[in-house]
Parts: structure tokens; C-alpha cells; sequence
């Protein structure tokens, strides 16, 4: 009789130090939610004190920090991070580089040489062709002016 | 309709032919397409193509500045129709004669001043300016 009440006893106290050790995973949900405030997008589940994070991160750095301040939750065994990292939207494209007019004139003059019936104007970066020129040279007179950085290219040549 | 897609083939066209660095951008009504092309073969149907979607570059809303990569170092060959290449003092045709390299000659490039002119050397040790459009790298 002596024997039971001790053993009662026994397994009454430490099943008490034992629960009282281990907090409960609902417990531990909302002590890492605390925590995780300052990361909106992120959901936290907990069983058996495993820590599931879901939802989104800005940066790596923001998922590792994330990860620390969970394990750092009294009765965190692990933390599992399956949070996505958003990569950083691409940089907007450089403007287009224009040659300023004076560079221009001198590369036309030089594209247009041996092209004699070839006439060339350049302005506000815009170059305009008039005259007349063979087909089978006026491939290798556009890719030469495509070189020189124009605005744009008007081709009014009269093809022979 | 965009001109991305009034170009769309010669986009599509540009990214299978390698090459490199491809820039497309759209500006003012505009569409500027840079890029370094793999071999002067590759710019060439890039050209093709340019001139199938608007016959005889007609329509002023492209400037496809597609070039052939090519470092010091490259040999290139002269690709006059027939007659010898001008080697100049400086970049530009008001620039002094200082020699004359042969069509098909082969030739090293020294460095590229732009796209237009390059500093060659010849085999006969012969350095100057050349126009660009003439040669192509090997």
C-alpha cells in the first residue's frame, strides 16, 4: 500500500516536471508567430515540436533569420524552412545610347563612300537616305549604318 | 501590333544563332536589337531575315546592331567585292593612306575602335585603320 502511494507519487511529479518541460505544439505556434511578426509572409506549423515554415521570404538572409528565431522557441526540436525566396525583379533596361549628330555624320560620310548615287542626311540622330543605290549593296550599306548607333533610318533610296 | 512581334523571327532567330550579350529594346517607335553575333555567317541571316520581314529595310523601325565578336588577336579576312582594302592613319575615310591590304587577305586585329573602323595589322607588318564592314573575322 506504502509502495503504490510512492510509486503515485513518483509518476504524478514527474509526469508534472514532465508536461511542464514540453510545452504544447499550440504553445510553441504562437511563440514563434510572435517572433516571426516582423515577416508577414510567413505561416508557421508545429507538431510535435517540429517547425514547419511556409510562405514567402524577401531574401536569404530574411529565410536564415526566419530559421534562427524559431529554433531559438523554448521546446523547438527542429526547424523545417520551406519558405520561397523572391527573386529580386530584373533591373529596367538601359536607355538606348543615340550617337550624338556630329559622330554620326562623320561614320555616315564613311559607310556612304563607296556609294556615290547614295545621298545621306543626319538629323537629331535620325538619318535619312535619298538617291539610288544597287540591291546587292544596300545589305552591306544598312548593316554598316546599323553600327553607328542612329535613332533610326530612313531609307528613301531608290533601289536599282 | 508590337514591334517584338513584327520581329519576333528575328528574335526567335538571334537567341538560337548564339549570340551573345542580346539586348532588346523598344524606344520611340523604335526597336533596337544589339548583340554579338558567333561568326559573320550568323549576322548574315540575321540580315536575311531583317529583309524578309520588311523587304529592302524600308520601314525605319529597326537598328539591329548585331556584330561579330571578334578580340585582338582574330584574324580576319579582307572581304572587299574585289578591289584592296584601305589601310588609314586614323579611323575615318578623311584619314591619310598608309597601306593597303589585298581582298582576301588575311589580316590580325589589333583592337576596335568601334564598330566601323578596327586597327589591323598585316602580315607584312603593315598596321592602320580598316573599315570594318570589309572584314571578316575568321
Amino acid at each position: 500500500m506504502k509502495l503504490t502511494k510512492i510509486l503515485m507519487a513518483v509518476f504524478l511529479s514527474s509526469s508534472i516536471l514532465f508536461f511542464s518541460c514540453k510545452p504544447k505544439d499550440a504553445n510553441i505556434q504562437a511563440n514563434v508567430e510572435a517572433k516571426l511578426k516582423s515577416m508577414p509572409g510567413i505561416s508557421v506549423s508545429v507538431a510535435d515540436g517540429v517547425v514547419t515554415l511556409t510562405g514567402e521570404c524577401a531574401n536569404d538572409a530574411a529565410k536564415d533569420e526566419a530559421t534562427a528565431a524559431a529554433k531559438d522557441v523554448k521546446g523547438v526540436k527542429s526547424v523545417v524552412n520551406n519558405c520561397t525566396v523572391t527573386p529580386p525583379p530584373p533591373p529596367p533596361p538601359a536607355p538606348v545610347t543615340i550617337s550624338p549628330d556630329n559622330a554620326l555624320m562623320q561614320g555616315v560620310a564613311d559607310a556612304t563612300k563607296d556609294f556615290p548615287d547614295v545621298k545621306a542626311a543626319v538629323n537629331d540622330g535620325v538619318v535619312t537616305l535619298t538617291g539610288s543605290i544597287k540591291r546587292a549593296d544596300l545589305k552591306t550599306l544598312m548593316m554598316s549604318l546599323n553600327t553607328l548607333k542612329p535613332k533610326k533610318i530612313d531609307n528613301k533610296l531608290t533601289i536599282k | 501590333m508590337s514591334l517584338q512581334d513584327k520581329y519576333k523571327q528575328l528574335i526567335d532567330a538571334a537567341n538560337a544563332g548564339g549570340v551573345s550579350n542580346l539586348q532588346v529594346r523598344e524606344q520611340d517607335n523604335v526597336l533596337y536589337i544589339d548583340g554579338d553575333a558567333p561568326d559573320g555567317a550568323a549576322k548574315d541571316k540575321l540580315w536575311d531575315i531583317y529583309n524578309q520581314i520588311d523587304p529592302d529595310y524600308r520601314a525605319g523601325d529597326l537598328v539591329m546592331n548585331v556584330n561579330v565578336a571578334a578580340s585582338a588577336g582574330t584574324k580576319a579576312k579582307v572581304t572587299t567585292d574585289s578591289t584592296n582594302l584601305n589601310i588609314r592613319k586614323g579611323p575615318g575615310t578623311d584619314q591619310p593612306i598608309v597601306g593597303k591590304a589585298a581582298h582576301n587577305e588575311i589580316v590580325t586585329l589589333q583592337s576596335k575602335t568601334n564598330d566601323q573602323w578596327w586597327l589591323i595589322k598585316t602580315d607584312a607588318g603593315e598596321e592602320g585603320y580598316a573599315f570594318a564592314q570589309y572584314l571578316t573575322p575568321q
